[in-house]
């Protein structure tokens, strides 16, 4: 075979024009949805109502992003770094829409960064589900995308119909996504319920730790009940038996137990959706956010 | 066919500048110096991860932060095709990753300078990335095929990123003075070790002739430092920084920048160990590997479980 003299011109990529994104190995999770930012609110809705429900959603992706993105240098296997970057990469992408769409209905000139940069945590919207730690545990981590993800892709789902074109845009390419995420967890759920005692023994503790933040992913919040009958959002108690008879799947097939522990409760009616949230966000946000505060109007 | 038949083929394939495939006789000194370069290479590709794996979780906007954390899943996934390309050899992933986590193989001394400011992300990816790229063009023309087929992808891939790290620090020097100043200090600290990648100067590169005559290596360090130090000026100009080489100079006569030599001392001390993040970055990777082992043996259990099910049913 020839030499391809064509290779020797690489490094001169810094001057040429490169449009797509089609240079990666594996994609930014970056792409265009067909909706605008900037369409209109959908007549009858509260635009505070909706930027809110919008960093709900956003929050929940970014969050879990950020946990998701801790793994990057420590998995377990090659082919999960780039699993579990690629599944933090598709939910920042869902992340930035739903903020930049939060940021443009508020009406506040907060874009996209300034939402995720400058917010302090009591007004971050996202569910403790987003925000709780792996510490590093593989079997955590699976857990909490398992039942992360079979709940988002419910919501996705029934979020393809809503009447705003943002969130619908954000649920049509969020769809195919996060039906990746569920199958990747449910896969791990399997091969670790269902592979060596010890990693049955990790699996099931693991599953038990998370379960108690379920509960707070079937609370629907007062912008919820507004909002789904706008018909705009969906009600989360409405999915709970969905996501119930899938994770009831997956667990009899990996040998797991479903838990029998108490959901964590509310604190005067408060928890994520209202800005309350565990000591663990606080943690996030100050190394998420660090560098950003560090540099007032600055951009990157 | 005995071996001298076999060599004089090995031979003539080499000299008519074709590839060798996976199948093909090959002299064992030729296998082994090959082994070493790709592991070498997949490794650095991995222990890259980490200087920039730091800044994820920090980058300052969530457009930095989906650029970059794209651009460290391309390192995984250059690991991947790497350590695929040795299998090719004979030598599989497992047994490469023991020999980087007890020390007994290496991966590119640059990943033992810390990543301090975000940066060092832009010219990581400026002159680290440029650096790699000026080395590994050629090998996109190496004589072993699969090597010189996973350098075109990852030689690809890596002009991207190249590219996305010079954009950073374009934006970061159009902003405020503390910006300036931080792609200065990165450009200060980097520009040395940058130098370095290319190895050590020609006199004093054992491997480099076999590497030539065995169409693995494609120039000599010094010609690639070269290249690498002649692209390189224009685009610190463009920026508006400076190289911190007040040697560097424009000659007329060669055609070519005189350059200071970088100090072969501090090369042969970071390669010996005493680079500021050696033990750092092994003992990670070492973490990581140990502690995924229950995960990895889970996986092969139940692929175990799934195979002797499918066979008794």
């Amino acid at each position: 075979m020839s030499a391809s003299e064509s290779h020797d011109t690489a490094y001169d990529s810094l001057t040429e024009d490169h449009g797509a994104d089609g240079q990666w190995a594996f994609g930014t999770g970056i792409e265009d949805v067909a909706a605008e930012i900037t369409s209109p609110v959908p007549d009858g809705v509260d635009p505070a109502d909706l930027a809110q429900y919008c960093l709900m959603l956003g929050d929940d992706a970014l969050i879990c992003s950020h946990r998701l993105s801790e793994w990057t240098t420590n998995a377990p296997e090659l082919e999960e770094e780039v699993a579990l970057a690629n599944i933090a990469l598709d939910l920042l992408g869902q992340a930035r829409l739903l903020l930049a769409r939060a940021g443009h209905v508020e009406q506040a000139g907060r874009d996209e960064d300034a939402l995720a940069y400058l917010r302090p945590e009591l007004e971050f919207r996202n569910v403790a589900m987003a925000e709780i730690g792996d510490e590093l545990d593989f079997a955590r981590a699976v857990a909490r995308l398992l039942l992360f993800s079979t709940w988002r892709l419910a919501l996705l789902q029934r979020l393809l119909t809503s009447r705003d074109p943002v969130i619908a845009a954000v649920a049509g390419k969020g769809v195919k996504e996060v039906a990746y995420h569920r199958d990747y967890a449910a896969r791990w759920a399997l091969r670790l319920g269902d592979g060596t005692a010890e990693s049955h023994r990790r699996m099931q503790a693991a599953l038990d730790g998370v379960w108690p933040y379920v509960e707070e992913l079937f609370r629907t919040s007062e912008v919820e009940v507004a909002l789904t009958a706008a018909g705009v959002a969906v009600d989360p108690a409405q999915i709970r038996a969905e996501v119930d008879s899938v994770l009831d799947e997956v667990f009899a097939a990996a040998t797991l137990t479903r838990p029998q522990r108490p959901g964590i409760g509310t604190i005067a009616g408060r928890g994520g959706r209202q800005g309350l949230h565990t000591e663990k966000l606080g943690h996030v946000l100050a190394v998420m956010q660090g560098l950003a505060r560090q540099h007032p109007g600055a951009t990157w | 066919m005995d071996e001298t038949a076999l060599a004089a083929g090995f031979d003539a394939t080499i000299a008519a500048d074709q590839r060798i495939e996976p199948r093909d006789w090959m002299p064992d000194a030729y296998r082994r110096t090959l082994v070493r370069q790709i592991a070498q290479h997949a490794h650095s590709e991995i222990i890259g991860m980490q200087p920039e794996g730091n800044w994820i979780l920090r980058a300052p906007s969530l457009r930095r932060k989906a650029i970059l954390l794209a651009k460290v899943q391309d390192e995984a996934g250059h690991g991947m095709y790497l350590y695929a390309a040795a299998e090719t050899l004979g030598v599989d992933r497992e047994e490469l990753t023991e020999k980087l986590i007890e020390g007994r193989q290496k991966y590119s001394s640059i990943f033992n300078y810390p990543a301090l400011s975000y940066a060092d992300i832009g010219v990581i990816g400026w002159l680290v990335d440029g650096a790699a790229i000026c080395n590994q063009v050629p090998l996109c023309r190496c004589s072993y095929g699969p090597y010189a087929r996973a350098m075109i992808r990852i030689c690809k891939e890596e002009s991207f990123h190249q590219r996305q790290g010079y954009e950073l620090l374009l934006a970061m020097v159009r902003g405020t003075d503390a910006q300036r100043e931080m792609v200065q200090e990165a450009t200060n600290r980097f520009w040395w070790p940058s130098l370095m990648m290319f190895g050590p100067p020609d006199v004093a590169s054992p491997n480099t002739e076999q590497s030539m005559a065995w169409n693995i290596k494609r120039h000599t360090n010094d010609e690639l430092r070269q290249r690498f130090v002649d692209m390189t000026v224009p685009q610190a100009a463009a920026l508006g920084i400076t190289l911190p080489d007040p040697g560097l100079t424009w000659n007329a006569e060669r055609g070519a920048h005189d350059y200071t030599e970088p100090d072969w001392d501090e090369l042969a001390a970071v390669i010996s160990g005493s680079g500021s993040c050696n033990a750092q970055r092994v003992a990670h990777r070492r973490r990581a590997h140990t502690d995924g082992a229950w995960v990895r043996e889970a996986a092969a259990a139940y692929a175990e479980k799934r195979n002797r099910a499918a066979v008794a049913a």
